[in-house]
């Protein structure tokens, strides 16, 4: 019987199995954010255990409320930046070079194929786009990590999506992984790992990938993965070209971590993308989902194009492309997140910026802001916003809140029109 | 060891997520307790009242499927844990959910759809209680002119880490 990628990286990384079922694996990175790891760094002082397992293999990062917006986040940063500092963390990214975790630590090459992640943040999953296991987690098991550089699983399954086929106009990874999550339902994959697959997933790039694996926790899934290739090798060629003769050695050293054929799932799921259409959430739950053209009245109050899941230079280009030459419809507010300072130095290096700003947007710093409704851009009760991140749940932004899902593109043309909008109308 | 069992603080709803259980808000609190005001304040739900009879003196939450789902903020089973309420029993639980319940030496027990119906079928009873015993893996219903025991089974792990205290114990003496 085959394996799966998750089965194969698993038994490279088990460290113990206490009891049957239950794998200890070793984590080759642990990630680390200003919202979850203080108190995990207290905890460590406070049992007078304050060290790291491996400094080199740790990244941490201050991006949620990012710069301090009141004297609480203030502390959480000087935590993390004092602790980084006692423990010579090589990788930590203050302000001026931090960015959202999940777009900035892909960006410095620190996932590999095979790799296993953790990180007290429950979009870890989003690095399974290179074809490493990985998974959000509490603090607890963040601090386990930290000290002893291992977290503890249950055996993994797997259900495997195959996506297929091409997609339309105006139809980009969001589209897709809003209907795969739609056809999962919010549990549909809880305890189980998202195997992406099909000829769908090898023709994205590494940021579509990003985009998929991103929502995977969105169906409860643990990790969202898909197999390293030659697309995978081309992305983090700058940071493993000192490792491989040439790329081709590089794809034919990640085989070793790609299912095998006969791999055993618990389930398939087979979605034809080309009959997805530009779609967006319309209730409190990811997977609440309808195509954009049976939602075209309901006005908004706000576009936000950032954050882990859709705040890439990719999507700033497709935004951007739907609003050259257009400006906000009167009344909505535009908020544009460049998800890393490299996204937003490109980004200002291809005039995007100026694209979004002579619109009428306003162009913040990298954080996670609004995303989880804490800074740069929260909602008032009653006001709805079109949104390119990941939870529309109630109260999420902002309490009374309402937050629609959808793709750059279709948040930019939502923003055009003042009301959700199918982003072909606008598409030149 | 914590201890379990008390007054039960029924939940009618699937998917309870942890920005429910606790706003991201308040996250920037580095001291648990200070959550312990804030919990389900953004839940909407009939009949649920945010500062309702259970705050205080619930002990243990029963709730339908997919509890915990969304962020992975341990704050939530510590929200839970400061307003004394360290047993969550629910059809299902989210992954990371039910890890940082049982990494922080709690209980999160998952019973099958049916048991769970008839659990919130008693809570139309009024006040009903739960005692939970973990040696013999059962769960002993109480309320004002009856009871009824439920079985539960726990992974070897799961239980393993509520009786040494968390992870962090656990850990610590085996790696
Ligand atoms: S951008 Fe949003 S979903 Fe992503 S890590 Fe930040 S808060 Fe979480």
């Amino acid at each position: 019987m085959g394996k799966t990628i998750t089965e194969k990286i698993f038994e490279a990384h088990l460290r113990d199995e206490p009891f049957a079922g239950t794998n200890v694996l070793s984590i080759d990175v642990v990630m680390c954010h200003e919202i979850t790891t203080p108190t995990a760094i207290a905890d460590l002082q406070r049992r007078g255990k304050d060290r790291v397992f491996d400094p080199s293999k740790i990244k941490a990062v201050i991006d949620h409320v990012t710069p301090a917006k009141d004297s609480q986040s203030a502390m959480q940063a000087k935590v993390m930046r004092r602790w980084a500092a006692r423990h010579k963390l090589p990788d930590f990214f203050d302000v001026g070079r931090n960015g959202v975790c999940h777009a900035l630590f892909p960006e410095k090459g620190f996932i590999r194929p095979g790799y296993t992640v953790i990180m007290g943040d429950s979009h870890t999953c989003t690095h399974g786009a290179f074809g490493a296991f990985a998974a959000g987690v509490g603090t607890t098991d963040l601090e386990v990590g930290i000290l002893k550089g291992v977290c503890a699983f249950r055996r993994p399954k797997s259900i495997r999506v195959s996506l297929n086929g091409t997609m339309q106009r105006g139809v980009f990874a969001k589209d897709v992984i809003l209907t795969v999550i739609k056809t999962l339902t919010v549990n549909g994959a809880a305890d189980r790992v998202i195997e992406f697959r099909g000829g769908a997933v090898d023709a994205m790039s590494m940021e579509e990938r990003m985009t998929l694996s991103n929502m995977a926790i969105e169906a409860g899934g643990t990790c969202g993965i898909c197999m390293p290739d030659a697309v995978t090798a081309d992305y983090l060629w700058s940071f493993i070209a000192g490792l491989y003769a040439s790329k081709e050695a590089a794809v034919n050293d990640f085989k070793r971590w790609r299912s095998d054929p006969d791999a055993a799932y618990e389930k398939t799921v087979e979605i034809d993308v080309n009959a997805i259409e530009p779609s967006a959430t319309f209730g409190y739950k990811p997977d609440q989902v309808k195509s954009l053209r049976e939602m075209k009245d309901v006005a908004i109050d706000q576009v936000y194009i950032g954050s882990c899941t859709n705040g890439r230079i990719s999507d700033l280009r497709a935004a951007a492309a739907v609003v050259k030459g257009t400006a906000l419809a009167a009344g909505v507010r535009g908020i544009v997140v460049p998800a890393t300072p490299l996204v937003y130095r490109q980004a200002m290096d291809e005039g995007l910026l100026a694209v979004f700003m002579e619109a009428g947007y306003c162009i913040a710093n990298p954080t996670c802001g609004a995303c989880l409704g804490m800074s740069t851009g929260v909602l008032a009760e009653g006001e709805v916003c079109a949104s390119t991140t990941n939870r529309n749940f109630n109260g999420r932004m902002g309490r009374g809140g309402m937050v629609h899902l959808m793709s750059p593109a279709a948040a930019a043309a939502s923003g055009i029109r003042g009301k959700l909008t199918d982003p072909r109308e606008v598409m030149s | 060891m914590k201890t379990f069992g008390g007054p039960v603080l029924f939940l009618d709803r699937s998917d309870i997520n942890t920005d429910e259980i606790i706003p991201a808000k308040y996250l920037t609190e580095m001291d648990k307790e200070a959550l312990g005001p804030h919990l389900l304040e953004d839940l909407k739900l009939e009949g649920f009242s945010v500062n309702g009879s259970w705050r205080g003196s619930a002990r243990v939450a029963v709730t339908r499927a997919n509890f915990g789902c969304g962020s992975s903020r341990e704050h939530a089973p510590w929200a839970l844990e400061v307003n004394g309420i360290t047993c969550v029993v629910a059809e299902s639980c989210a992954r990371i959910f039910r890890q940082n319940m049982f990494n922080g030496g709690m209980l999160a027990i998952e019973l099958g759809k049916a048991t769970i119906e008839e659990l919130f079928s008693i809570a139309k009873n009024g006040t009903v209680e739960c005692l939970v015993d973990l040696d013999a893996k059962k769960l002993d219903f109480s309320w004002k002119d009856g009871s009824e025991n439920f079985p539960f089974s726990l992974t070897q792990f799961d239980e393993a880490l509520v009786r040494a205290g968390g992870w962090v114990e656990f850990a610590d003496a085996r790696y």
